[in-house]
């Protein structure tokens, strides 16, 4: 419990110190308000600017979560059809990796220029939130227990039921790995896609807002939609965290809790 | 079920040779018979592992033919690990074979609970594999072998990776088990005091490439217990056996 305790704690008093640091250097020297704002201004910015930070939020976040959800399937089922057909495999991964290792910042303006923006935006968050879903299943997949193979064969088990009784649940544990970094990517996606379409633009998520706030020199509210995006990510990456603790938490050793 | 005694499965000539051009087997035949033990013993690496996946069909002779006079068996493996499902708990693990053969629901209830029961871990059906011990899990692997009452048990050094202890209980279940069931069971080791405790027949096998080198037979009654283990029978046998296997070891011909 103590331990516990001190886990949580130190990180907020860390925080805290430096929130007053922060605080403390504004006043003292009158920092004005476009080059650093003040942590307490900011504070009352978000709550000020509450009703447009949160409308934004809100549309950032649900691009974030379908691209997140395209991601899952898409990884999940590349994965799944390149361990049951070799040759997709062989001809489509190139591809997968090529996508991958590009930047998105180079791909996004011209994906802006094929496509309407919101699916402009959609489809940069998914290009960077597959791939760990899709190398991680992939792996996971393939590195399958050889003796229970060997069993499921015994015993003439079609391919599909190696797939959903033994393939798939073995691949769980990297599945969820994948899940957990797709998560994050989502959100990175749909904020950098955001702000490459907001000098076009007719954006409304928070990356827009951070943008717009920018150039009207609106640094308080900058943080303050920083502060929400970050705050976003956190949530996303303890939900994932939460979820795979709860799928995996009866039998395999990463959830486990040993008793010492 | 074939009557005991009639031969159940034949080995004639296979040798297999693999990609990397190690020859696994050259020239093995064996006639395995109803209702016998049966012991392949020899050294690590002499192919017994390979003869045993061909005769279940997993492994594919590259010379010579196996043989089943009477048609295919129903078979059981028992691998070296438990080689158990950590996401399913017992009762899961041992229903597997049943659930790939999309049988009758309520009937592979009753079968896994029988078996279950028979191996000892009737109060561990819903624990899963990394809550139990290595016997534990080696009984539940086991169990999974036996649900389907196949008439051919094969066993690929099953006992080899737990302690001495564990190791002569589970001996002794299984002997109780294949007097209980009066099935067949090859059981490959390389253990000569397990082959003779165990066997009816023990089949010493040459150093790669792996050949019969001798057949020796244990005529002693069963049951057995404990006291075989320490009888003068017993060592004799053994060391008939261990003379046989070191002459094989040292390639002399028969």
């Amino acid at each position: 419990m103590n331990e516990r305790w001190r886990r949580v704690a130190s990180p907020l008093l860390t925080l805290a110190v430096l929130l007053l640091i922060w605080e403390a250097i504004v006043r003292f020297y009158t920092v004005p308000s476009y080059v650093l704002p003040a942590p307490s201004l900011v504070l009352t910015t978000l709550v000020a600017d509450a009703g447009l930070l949160w409308s934004s939020l809100l549309v950032t976040l649900s691009i974030t979560f379908e691209a997140f959800v395209l991601a899952a399937l898409g990884g999940v089922g590349l994965a799944v059809a390149f361990s049951l057909w070799r040759p997709i495999e062989r001809s489509l991964y190139p591809f997968a990796v090529i996508l991958q290792v590009t930047p998105i910042v180079a791909i996004a303006p011209l994906l802006l220029i094929y496509l309407p923006q919101p699916l402009a935006v959609l489809a940069c968050a998914w290009i960077v939130a597959f791939f760990p879903v899709l190398a991680n299943t992939t792996l996971g997949l393939s590195s399958v227990d050889h003796n229970l193979l060997a069993l499921f064969d015994l015993y003439k088990a079609s391919r599909w039921q190696v797939l959903w009784n033994l393939k798939l649940p073995s691949a769980l544990p990297q599945m969820l790995a994948g899940l957990r970094i797709a998560g994050g990517l989502s959100l990175i996606g749909a904020v950098v896609a955001e702000i490459a379409a907001g000098s076009a633009g007719a954006g409304s998520g928070l990356a827009y807002r951070i943008a717009e706030s920018g150039y009207r020199l609106n640094i308080p509210r900058m943080f303050a939609a920083l502060l929400l995006l970050s705050a976003a990510g956190v949530a996303i990456f303890f939900a994932l965290s939460a979820l795979s603790h709860l799928a995996l938490r009866r039998w395999h050793e990463s959830a486990v809790r040993r008793e010492r | 079920m074939n009557p005991p005694g009639t031969k159940i499965v034949s080995l004639r000539n296979v040798g297999k040779t693999f990609e990397s051009g190690t020859v696994a087997l050259d020239g093995l035949s064996l006639d395995v018979h109803a209702g016998e033990f049966v012991s392949l013993l020899g050294p690590s690496g002499c192919g017994k592992s390979t003869a045993l996946r061909i005769i279940a069909g997993l492994s594919v002779p590259s010379a010579g033919a196996v043989e089943w006079p009477f048609g295919d068996s129903k078979i059981g493996f028992v691998f070296q690990e438990p080689t158990l499902m950590p996401w399913a708990d017992v009762a899961a693990n041992v229903r597997l074979p049943l659930k790939l053969a999309h049988g009758d629901e309520a009937q592979a209830q009753i079968a896994v609970r029988q078996v279950i029961a028979r191996v000892g871990l009737a109060e561990f059906a819903q624990s899963y594999p990394r809550e139990l011990s290595g016997g534990m899990k080696m009984r539940t692997s086991i169990a999974r072998a036996l649900v389907t009452e196949p008439q051919l048990l094969l066993m690929d050094e099953p006992f080899a990776a737990l302690d001495e202890i564990t190791r002569f209980k589970l001996n002794n279940d299984l002997l109780r088990l294949w007097q209980d069931l009066r099935r067949t069971v090859i059981f490959v080791t390389h253990s000569v005091f397990e082959s003779v405790y165990l066997s009816q027949r023990i089949v010493v096998m040459t150093p790669r490439p792996g050949r019969v080198f001798a057949e020796i037979a244990i005529p002693a009654p069963c049951p057995r217990d404990e006291r075989f283990r320490t009888s003068a029978e017993y060592a004799g046998y053994c060391r008939q056996v261990a003379e046989a296997l070191s002459k094989a070891m040292a390639g002399g011909g028969t």
